[in-house]
């Protein structure tokens, strides 16, 4: 792999910090990835030539493991990634007919970005309000005992955010 | 200050109970606690706290101390908050807005009376108070959750005075590692985070083995879809788990504690974050432990979302910066674990008893529960429930009590139908075992399992092919493909029930899929596999008539199987209001104003919008 091709893409300061921390520590692909997504909403193709650089281990490695665990993210998401949770208590309560609402609000399907680039659907497993089923996380923000006339609304909320 | 001795750490714990006691006498009578969880911050208990903070300003209300906690276990009706007047019996709201805080502050706070409308007493009302704490009669007993919704787990000096690192202490300075297994092995506690292992041996298994390096680790990784018993013990109670890690370390002599916890819990990460550094700061964690010659530290690892994680040889892996998959066992982590060493992985819960145990005794905890399971299991109680929330009870407490009593029954007037426990590793309760006693064992023997402590209701609406298709093809997803009874049998169990559910089914699928889910059970590798299966076996033990209707009749009794309902529009009842053909999102109700509307049943997508809409009862079902 050249140099020019790592150099693709810019860290910033505090992520080149974390990875020089963790570069001596035993298993830290997995925490030094979560710091990318956290930096890039998602593990670009190009920060994962330059993590293999930087860690000297096999591109196959880290795509190995990113594409081993749901949190981590190939693609780019729009930019209010709309979670909608599908745990058991979220599935017994609808939240499958909120994921089609808003299939045909947004006229994308889950793991796509509308073409403007400001929303994607995810499907998600439990973020831990059962009681407040069925759910769905927009940029962090929870909205809870959802019923599919509410979305209209929320997304008018986000939209222009 | 540091804490570098013992009588230092009995100085804090004398000097903030006087504090408090003084607080709370004279000039601080009242105290309202905002439950901070997640569920309650998801409702608004951020707003709420500032409004109490502001209100109590504007009043200049002098006599009250506010503080966050954590999850109270109301879930249902949240933000919650919690009121107590010193002297008083405590009052805890819930469905708390602005309006109420004002009104509760009003009436509560300034001319003790209560604000009724907004009390929920279950399904707290029946928790023990600490007062009686011998009385074990209380329908829910919290030794879990004993801190939840109490002290505030950012500040370090509150778990202290609730006898907080004690049990640390009365380890290091009183008893010997072999005395500490000997009294968690008395007290009779296994692991909570399934299986039901006991927890005495797996420590004892690491004690005996000489070596350089220990580890211990916490399994904080929740994966159970439907289930939050552990972030919300992290999220009240950090230091509990803390304490017990480092308590296992001078058990089986590790100094090193690493916690496994699930990226999607910020909030629990954080408040680990603060607890571990508050603790280090005081000199609690680190070397030489309150002078003595114990060093113990900690690390946090975040998992990435894979539920094959909870498997303790994948956990590890994942902790290596692997891939999750699981290893053969033996060599078991406890004697061959984390980089090759002694490992001992307990859950979240079973760590959060150990401090308990520790201080009160194994006999104190032995009291509690039935014969082969002591003390008490939380649940998550969810699902088609009134009082959908977190609860802790002893075990042996029957679903009844469960779902009825504390539960509140099921809403709307719908019959119940059955109890999911164990989650996608587990099967279903049906009526028949109301009365059942829960604790490990009965599980088992009834074809469920107790899991980590998810407990999902559900109604006669429920399908339950649509729920053993909803956990087998969690469990297709969650697979993670080593081995092959497990990669291709649950796609092929799911492929079948995927055709039952469509009508298509034939009654030797049924003998198939039991054939495949006995395989499964015997040659998977790991846990996941040999228990993906149980969902739709204990389904098709418990309701193989539903299933056969699907298969014969070609009928969803509940109506969620859509390829099996047909809409249509009765013509008697139908006023040609043009409702449900404006809503259709195919557009394939036809129909003018005051004319009796059509479906047409080639393009109708059985959303059932049309059925939701109708005032007048003129959508059919069938």
């Amino acid at each position: 792999m050249s140099v020019k091709e790592a150099s693709g893409i810019e860290f910033s300061d505090k992520l080149m910090t974390f990875i020089e921390e963790w570069k001596s520590k035993k298993g830290n692909l997995v925490m030094i990835l979560h710091k990318i997504q956290e930096e890039f909403d998602y593990i670009p193709r190009q920060a994962a030539i330059k993590t293999a650089v930087l860690l000297d281990i096999p591109l196959a490695k880290i795509y190995g493991v990113m594409t081993f665990y749901n949190f981590f993210k190939l693609e780019k998401p729009g930019k209010h990634n709309i979670q909608v949770c599908t745990g058991t208590a979220c599935y017994l309560k609808g939240g499958v007919d909120l994921i089609e609402e808003l299939e045909i609000l947004l006229g994308i399907g889950v793991n796509t970005v509308t073409d403007d680039g400001i929303f994607s659907i995810e499907s998600v497993r439990c973020i831990g309000c059962c009681g407040l089923a069925p759910v769905l996380l927009i940029d962090g923000e929870v909205f809870g005992k959802l019923t599919k006339d509410q979305l209209p609304e929320i997304v008018a909320k986000f939209k222009d955010k | 200050m540091a804490i570098k001795t013992r009588m230092d750490l009995k100085k804090i714990r004398a000097d903030q109970e006087a504090g408090l006691v003084l607080d709370n006498k004279e000039e601080k009578n009242i105290q309202i606690i905002v439950g901070k969880g997640t569920c309650g911050i998801a409702a608004g208990a951020e707003k709420i706290f500032n409004t109490i903070i502001e209100e109590i300003e504007d009043q200049k209300i002098k006599n009250i101390i506010v503080k966050s906690a954590g999850c109270m276990g109301l879930c249902y009706v949240e933000p919650t908050i919690k009121l107590i007047v010193t002297g008083e019996s405590e009052t805890i709201y819930g469905n708390v807005d602005q309006e109420t805080v004002r009104k509760i502050i009003e009436r509560h706070v300034i001319y003790g009376r209560q604000v009724e409308s907004h009390i929920f007493e279950k399904p707290a009302a029946d928790i023990l108070k600490e007062e009686n704490d011998d009385n074990f009669d209380y329908r829910q007993y919290r030794i879990v959750l004993r801190n939840c919704g109490v002290i505030d787990p950012e500040k370090i000096d509150e778990y202290i005075v609730r006898d907080g690192y004690a049990a640390l202490e009365k380890v290091i300075f009183q008893m010997t590692p072999s005395e500490v297994i000997d009294e968690i092995k008395a007290s009779g506690l296994r692991g909570r985070g399934g299986a039901g292992f006991p927890t005495w041996m797996k420590w004892s298994f690491s004690k005996s083995v000489k070596s350089d390096k220990k580890y211990i680790i916490c399994n904080a990784d929740e994966g159970d879809p439907g289930a939050y018993m552990d972030r919300s013990t992290l999220e009240g109670d950090p230091h509990s788990v803390l304490e017990a890690m480092a308590i296992a370390g001078y058990a089986i002599g590790a100094d090193e504690g690493i916690i496994y916890i699930r990226a999607e819990y910020p909030l629990a990460i954080k408040k680990l974050e603060i607890a571990i550094a508050q603790a280090r700061e005081y000199g609690l964690f680190g070397r030489n432990i309150l002078g003595s010659s114990f060093n113990f530290d900690f690390e946090i690892r975040l998992g990435a979302g894979a539920f094959v994680c909870g498997e303790e040889t994948a956990l590890i892996k994942s902790i290596e910066g692997d891939r999750g998959m699981p290893t053969p066992k033996p060599p078991f982590p406890a004697i061959e674990g984390l980089w090759g060493k002694p490992t001992i992985i307990n859950n979240v819960e079973t760590l959060a008893n150990i401090p308990v145990i520790i201080n009160k005794g194994s006999s104190w905890f032995a009291k509690l529960g039935t014969q082969k399971s002591r003390g008490t299991k939380v649940f998550a109680l969810t699902g088609n429930i009134n009082n959908s929330g977190l609860i802790e009870v002893p075990m042996g407490t029957t679903l009844r009590e469960i779902v009825f009593d504390i539960g509140g029954g099921i809403p709307n007037g719908k019959a119940f139908k059955a109890v999911q426990t164990g989650g996608p590793s587990g099967g279903v309760l049906t009526e028949d075992f109301l009365d059942t006693p829960i604790d490990f064992d009965s599980l088992v023997a009834v074809g469920s399992m107790m899991g980590s402590g998810g407990m999902i209701v559900m109604d006669e609406d429920d399908c339950m092919v649509d729920i053993a298709k909803f956990y087998l093809e969690f469990c297709v997803e969650e697979s993670c493909g080593k081995c092959a009874p497990c990669r291709i049998g649950t796609k092929k169990i799911y492929e079948l029930l995927d055709k039952i559910s469509k009508g298509k089914g034939e009654l030797s699928d049924l003998q198939k899929i039991k054939e495949m889910g006995n395989a499964m059970t015997k040659a998977s590798l790991c846990g996941l596999g040999q228990t993906a299966p149980n969902p739709v076996l204990s389904v098709i033990k418990a309701f193989e008539e539903e299933i056969l209707e699907h298969i014969t009749d070609q009928k969803c009794r509940a109506g969620k199987c859509k390829d099996l309902v047909t809409y249509t529009i009765d013509k008697e009842n139908c006023i040609g209001c043009t409702v449900c053909a404006r809503k259709c999102p195919v557009n394939c109700i036809e129909g003018e104003r005051k004319v009796v509307h059509k479906i047409d049943q080639s393009l109708c997508i059985k959303c059932g919008a049309c059925f939701e809409v109708c005032k007048f009862d003129a959508v059919i079902v069938s």
